[in-house]
């Protein structure tokens, strides 16, 4: 292959309609052009199709039959589907238990995702130095993520038994009360966020460490000429740098928070797991979704359940977007 | 939703050839037969699949051992209302069969197939939950006929009698055992009396229902309630079981409940004749044959659980299905079954059989736990469930773990039970 043949133009038909025949029609020119025309407009539509051909079947149509559904009361208990309006929504907002799983939702979030998102920044700031072996410590903070979530929730839910765990036998050791950390909110809470955190910290502290990694080093080797201290470039060279991926990891850890099932679920074993506790201490909204859908058998007021945790997703989001700037750009 | 779509791939498998039903002239080809069952242990039927497969040429495939009745259901609802992926032979529960009845034109009439001339072989109120007016649903297979399981050395340790005769003795009522539970608790050994609120409201429900009104949460026009009497009374027989610190606040089937087991922890179990299959299995070795034994029920017995077999409409082969339901619920294959796991017979003929009336339950101190169980199952009388007797049922539970767990007062407790029975029943 010749430099020549690298720089020559791809063969057009324009081009070869210049070349090899300067007067009159190539053989084939129109139905070539209009071939040519099509894959210039239509080709791009194709490459992305796989996509919204995809998002049609499993993203739009699911939310279009759900939006149906939360208007309706269908239940396979009953013979007609009835048109009822927001009656879902109504009886949703009058009922206790939903709102006590929308606190329960918010309340294991916060305890779970702030101390965790604030981990794994540490935790990445630590291991961005150059140290021997620090390739293993890189690793190891990434085994939680490879573990299944249910493993997870059937051991935490050993330690955190009442009358034969081991953090009951660790507070007795040192003279204090044991739990019952089922029966009440605050304590099943505690014990369901040490689960999410023990699985999410290290993964997102690969996140910010990938983040960090990409940072240029002469901007802290200019800071430390000019006398800034570790926890001040720290301040302020890393976390501004580091905004957008941290607005990208609360946005990630918002909707998987938000959407938390398998925790609390695994956290009973035995009879009325989807129940979340006695009382509903610890019962997510997604938990009560199910409960609704398949131990209550009201479709359509589960679809509205749906609805109403997608809205709560989208709202705190955009109140963590607008607070993560807001602190971010304050430094 | 994995398990799921595996369970269709293999329903759908499983019916996926087309040979023509030739009934039982005894070579099919190669059929083969789904059969959904539940339960750690299964229902007790491999020999039974292999006496059924050499006498009509076909191939026997179960699923579901090893789930609990609450998954299992789940999951077989959404088969039965989706038309698929259920097996040609699926069992269902007393608590969950009443979710069927309005399901009918998704299975076979067993009456179809000639075996409504069934009927006389089961006692009255067994045959009936599994019939809706003329269309016969299901057959029976165990019933969950009531007595006392509890620890013989526990008893005497706290100065009661442990001998089954002389603990039978020392109730009538449900109160009276209420009154043996303090004596036991006043002794101060390291047990508690019961283990859990729920085990006990339930047994005393259906126990006081089916001596009274004859229905729990849903009357016999399926109208959730929770004003009926029988309902209150068993729910203040509780609380005052709870208030008289007689409970090891366990969660019943639940791991700690094993742990319980296994650390004896508690000294009584109101139980059902598949639940001493499952105290067995709980200890798991960990409480040597012998301490745990059986006596009489207090008040009437009762039933509690229990299963029947019916045939999706879906099946391939609804002529081989019914065959094999009418085979798996005749009082031979209920005394097999009985042997293998303990699981009581529904059958009239079952129950007074020898191998029945005259069994011991080794594990359990050598009661004469068939002797002890089958006592009248006969005249026990029905009582009525509603589509959503499960879920209100667990609500009910829920409120009374919460007096357990000191959560809640009794009062609240029933205000939060009886306005969540309101949602679960499709308020």
């Amino acid at each position: 292959m010749t430099k020549l043949d690298v720089t020559e133009p791809p063969p057009t038909d324009t081009g070869r309609r210049a070349g090899s025949a300067p007067s009159g029609k190539p053989p084939n020119g129109g139905w070539r052009l209009t071939l040519n025309r099509l894959d210039l407009k239509g080709s791009p539509y194709l490459y992305i199709a796989p996509f919204f051909i995809l998002f049609g079947i499993f993203g739009a149509y699911p939310i279009i039959y759900t939006i149906w559904l939360s208007a309706t009361n269908r239940s396979p208990l009953r013979a007609e589907t009835e048109f009822v309006g927001f009656d879902n929504f109504i009886t949703l907002l009058g009922d206790d238990r939903f709102w006590g799983s929308v606190i329960n939702t918010l309340g294991i979030f916060v305890i779970a995702t702030v101390p965790q998102l604030v981990l794994a920044l540490m935790l990445a700031n630590w291991l961005n130095r150059q140290m021997r072996g620090m390739g293993f410590f890189r690793m190891a903070i990434a085994v939680p993520i490879v573990t299944s979530t249910a493993v997870v929730a059937l051991i935490f839910g050993m330690f955190f038994a009442r009358d034969y765990g081991l953090v009951n036998y660790l507070l007795e050791t040192i003279g204090l009360d044991r739990v019952d950390w089922r029966a009440s909110q605050g304590h099943s809470w505690l014990a369901i966020a040490s689960m999410v955190d023990w699985r999410w910290t290290g993964y997102n502290a690969l996140i910010y460490l990938a983040a960090m990694q990409a940072i240029p080093k002469d901007l802290y080797e200019s800071a430390e000429l000019d006398g800034a201290s570790r926890g001040r470039q720290f301040w302020t060279i890393t976390i501004p740098l580091l905004q957008p991926t941290i607005i990208f990891t609360v946005i990630i850890s918002t909707i998987g928070g938000l959407q938390l099932f398998v925790e609390p679920l695994m956290f009973t074993s035995g009879s009325g797991a989807l129940r979340g506790g006695s009382t509903g201490q610890f019962q997510t909204m997604n938990m009560y979704l199910v409960q609704t859908l398949r131990d209550f058998h009201e479709w359509g007021r589960a679809g509205a359940i749906a609805l109403l945790l997608i809205l709560l997703t989208v709202v705190v989001s955009a109140i963590n977007y607008w607070l993560i700037r807001r602190i971010s750009s304050d430094k | 939703m994995a398990v799921l779509a595996v369970g269709g791939l293999l329903g759908a498998a499983a019916c996926g050839n087309d040979d023509s039903d030739s009934g039982s002239s005894g070579d099919n080809g190669d059929i083969t037969l789904v059969i959904d069952v539940f339960g750690e242990q299964g229902f007790g039927y491999d020999a039974l699949y292999a006496q059924f497969e050499e006498e009509h040429g076909v191939t026997i495939q179960e699923r579901g051992r090893g789930l609990g009745v609450g998954d299992y259901d789940d999951r077989l609802f959404q088969q039965i209302i989706a038309g698929e992926g259920a097996g040609d032979v699926v069992a269902l529960e007393d608590g969950t069969i009443p979710l069927y009845y309005a399901q009918l034109e998704r299975f076979v009439n067993l009456a179809d197939h000639g075996l409504d001339a069934r009927q006389a072989d089961f006692p009255d109120w067994k045959w009936d939950k599994g019939v809706v007016d003329d269309f016969v649903l299901g057959l029976g297979t165990d019933v969950g006929s009531m007595a006392l399981c509890y620890r013989g050395d526990l008893f005497e340790e706290a100065g009661l009698p442990g001998d089954r005769d002389e603990v039978s003795a020392l109730y009538d009522s449900w109160e009276d055992f209420l009154e043996v539970g303090r004596d036991f608790a006043a002794a101060g050994t390291d047990a508690s009396f019961l283990d859990a609120a729920t085990n006990f409201f339930n047994a005393v429900s259906l126990d006081i229902a089916g001596g009274s009104s004859g229905y729990t949460y849903f009357d016999l026009d399926d109208n959730l309630d929770v004003d009926n009497p029988d309902l209150r009374t068993t729910w203040d027989l509780t609380i005052e079981m709870i208030e008289s610190d007689l409970s090891a606040n366990l969660n019943t089937f639940s791991d700690e409940w094993n742990a319980g087991i296994q650390q004896s922890q508690f000294a009584a179990v109101a139980c059902p004749a598949w639940l001493a299959g499952v105290i067995q299995g709980g200890a798991d070795g960990a409480v040597e044959p012998g301490l745990w034994d059986i006596a009489d029920a207090p008040g009437s017995g009762g039933n509690w659980g229990g299963s029947w077999l019916a045939v999706p409409a879906e099946t391939d082969h609804p002529e081989l299905a019914a065959e094999l339901v009418n085979f798996l619920s005749s009082p031979e294959a209920h005394i097999v079954a009985f042997e293998e796991l303990g699981n009581l017979p529904s059958t009239l003929e079952g129950l007074a059989s020898e191998e029945v009336q005259e069994s011991t339950n080794e594990y359990f101190s050598d009661a004469p736990a068939g002797a002890i169980f089958a006592a009248g199952v006969e005249e026990f009388r029905a009582v009525h469930f509603g589509p959503q007797h499960e879920a209100v049922r667990a609500e009910f539970e829920g409120a009374l773990q919460a007096v357990e767990q000191g959560e809640m007062t009794p009062d609240e407790a029933w205000e939060a039970a009886t306005s969540n029975a309101q949602l679960a029943a499709g308020g």
